[in-house]
């Protein structure tokens, strides 16, 4: 679509469009790695310095097997908001890209 | 047990599972040949035209990832050391999140074949392109010796008796891949590598029903008799442990800090694994990249829950003290015995069969990956960049390299042999990506003063740090017969990325900050932003 047709890149990084859309993936992601890095480093921390808290029996299973898996759960469920959320951000794109691929198309 | 039933069972078995095999091998030549006159031109080989959906790339993604030493490796490890070896689950899921977040739509947005194309696209290509190719050649090499010898190794352990010697087998799986890459090109090992998946997922499906109908489908009496398991330890003595405690074998004085270290370089070193990226390239668009991360994340969890059942059934029903081979314990058997006790001969033909086509669609996806990087990166841009670009050509290099690829990594399993620790090598490959080249690629996307002294000395030390700190490890030096170095290790760690992953990052940051700023890369950071951000004016899907 735009290939061979020079794009005014420096245009569209400027635009409130853009930045909007900048903002809004960074308000998604940056909280959401830090989080799951937390909680998967959690695991072999804990592990590591909290052995017996860890040992601990709960049901047939002990919190450290718990834990452990509950880190799938937490995985997919991270993983299902993601996609939900950027959703939002393909007509983001997509507005953006229709909107100048329109106006230098004209010119 | 009786020896002699177990023997003449297994040479059966033998028998059935090279049946298996071949009924494998003639499909996924089948699809060679059906790949071979679909594909034509370089988006064809090298990224299977963009045409796979969401869903075949999940499934491949995950038949490019769980390796042999995944099915075999970790159901080991569970079996001998109870929990600490589901660590490795758990880390080898996670990092699809980092995958998901940060690296596979920037990456499929602003790319076209390889991790170096995001690289180089602001930087002066051709310092970055060759260093980010010597990377991937060197993860991709070490990891693929690793997959040979492995599967060199189970053939000796399941195909007993057949007359398959570990040669005939290293260079008959060294072939095999090598037809899939050249003929059918990324669109035959896709599926190739589907196949694989969904064999696997069946496998293990099957595997983890005959554990618990063992145990009546009764979840407690399963969790009961793992937290009671018995063995025979070193000194001989009969010992009952709980198998759902850490600490087997992650122990102290170095043991729990090496955990840590291997968690970082799982959840990081997935992202920057070459032959992982370049899947992505294979989708129509981010949002579909973004989508069969999702699948990829739902098959490989899942088979890494199933893991619970592989691992702990064996340590369970099996024991330990029954999975040898030659008399000697032996970890990698562990699956396999488990469903030759569940299932009899036929299910561990089976099982067997499914080991071998998952190390051939591993190391299928290696080679395509080391192919294209060296092409794409290394002849085009690097050598040939100032003759105008020739696709054609760019694929014949690929095939000649695939050829090459196939040759020394079949050389080098036959010379070293079982004198090579595999999880070693896959280590090295983990930490290699997580140190030398995520931070680049993280710094590519989101840092605008990032520059090409940056980029080179970023993978530059993530690369060395990790090879030498490895070579001064516990893999490498100590005082057994089966260490290179007869000297106490230098360094305590087993895994390198607590020390190597940081000193990625800060070489990157260092190489950059002390160089002069480049205005190129950062006026072409807005364009790389735009373009990675949005989508715009990426790579489309080529009618075929």
């Amino acid at each position: 679509m735009n290939d061979g047709q020079k794009v005014e890149w420096k245009q569209i990084a400027e635009s409130a469009e853009f930045k909007a859309l900048c903002l809004h993936k960074r308000k998604v992601i940056i909280p959401a790695t830090i989080f799951f890095m937390l909680y998967f480093l959690a695991l072999p921390v804990l592990v590591a310095f909290c052995p017996d808290l860890m040992k601990h029996k709960v049901g047939y299973v002990n919190i450290a097997y718990l834990f452990a898996l509950s880190q799938f759960f937490v995985a997919w469920l991270l993983a299902f908001l993601y996609v939900y959320e950027s959703r939002k951000f393909d007509k983001q794109s997509q507005h953006i890209i229709e909107k100048f691929h329109s106006s230098l198309g004209a010119k | 047990m009786n020896i002699a039933v177990v023997s003449e069972g297994m040479s059966r078995a033998s028998l059935t599972t090279i049946a298996m095999f071949f009924a494998f091998v003639a499909v996924t030549l089948v699809i060679t040949y059906w790949a071979a006159r679909k594909t034509s031109g370089a988006s064809g080989f090298f990224a299977a035209n963009r045409s796979i959906t969401a869903w075949q790339n999940g499934l491949a993604v995950a038949g490019d990832y769980m390796s042999a030493a995944s099915f075999l490796g970790i159901a080991g490890m569970i079996a001998f050391y109870g929990f600490d070896g589901f660590m490795y689950s758990v880390g080898f899921l996670m990092a699809y999140l980092t995958v998901l977040f940060l690296v596979a739509e920037p990456l499929r947005n602003a790319g076209k074949y390889t991790m170096a194309d995001l690289l180089a696209y602001r930087m002066r290509p051709r310092p970055v392109r060759a260093m980010a190719s010597f990377s991937t050649l060197t993860v991709s090499t070490f990891y693929m010796i690793a997959q040979m010898v492995g599967a060199g190794t189970l053939v000796a352990l399941l195909l007993k008796g057949t007359g398959i010697s570990y040669p005939m087998a290293v260079t008959g799986i060294g072939i095999l891949m090598v037809v899939y890459v050249v003929f059918g090109g990324m669109l035959a090992t896709t599926w190739v590598q589907i196949i694989k998946a969904v064999l696997l997922l069946v496998g293990t499906f099957l595997l983890s029903f005959l554990v618990l109908k063992h145990f009546a489908f009764d979840l407690g009496q399963f969790f009961e008799s793992v937290s009671k398991v018995s063995y025979t330890d070193k000194t001989g003595a009969a010992v009952t442990a709980d198998f759902l405690e850490p600490g087997r074998k992650f122990m102290p004085p170095w043991g729990h800090i090496d955990l840590i270290s291997l968690s970082l370089a799982l959840v990081l070193g997935t992202a920057g694994l070459p032959h992982v990226l370049v899947r992505f390239y294979t989708v129509p668009d981010a949002k579909t990249a973004r989508h069969s991360v999702v699948w990829a994340m739902l098959i490989i969890g899942v088979f890494y829950i199933l893991t619970t059942f592989l691992g702990f059934g064996a340590a369970t029903i099996v024991g330990q003290d029954n999975i040898l081979v030659d008399g000697k314990p032996n970890e990698n058997m562990s699956a396999p015995l488990l469903a030759q006790a569940l299932g009899g001969d036929i299910f561990f033909a089976f099982i067997a069969a499914i080991a071998f086509a998952t190390i051939l669609a591993v190391v299928a996806g290696l080679t395509i990956s080391a192919s294209t990087s060296f092409a794409h990166d290394v002849w085009t841009n690097v050598i040939k960049h100032k003759s105008p670009s020739d696709p054609k050509n760019e694929v014949r290099v690929a095939r000649i390299t695939a050829l090459v690829v196939g040759a020394i990594s079949i050389l080098a399993a036959i010379l070293l042999g079982d004198k090579i620790n595999v999880a070693f090598l896959v280590g090295l490959a983990f930490a290699v990506a997580a140190s030398g080249n995520l931070p680049v690629i993280l710094f590519s996307i989101f840092w605008k003063r990032f520059n090409t002294v940056g980029a080179v000395t970023g993978m530059a030390v993530g690369l060395i740090s990790s090879i030498a700190l490895i070579c001064i490890s516990p893999s490498i030096m100590g005082t057994t017969p089966k260490h290179f170095i007869q000297m106490d290790p230098l360094f305590p760690l087993t895994n390198p990325g607590l020390i190597s992953i940081p000193l990625g990052f800060l070489g990157a940051y260092l190489g950059t900050i002390l160089s002069k700023p480049e205005e190129d890369a950062e006026e072409k950071f807005m364009e790389l932003h735009v373009r990675a951000e949005t989508g715009l004016g990426a790579e489309k899907a080529t009618p075929h």
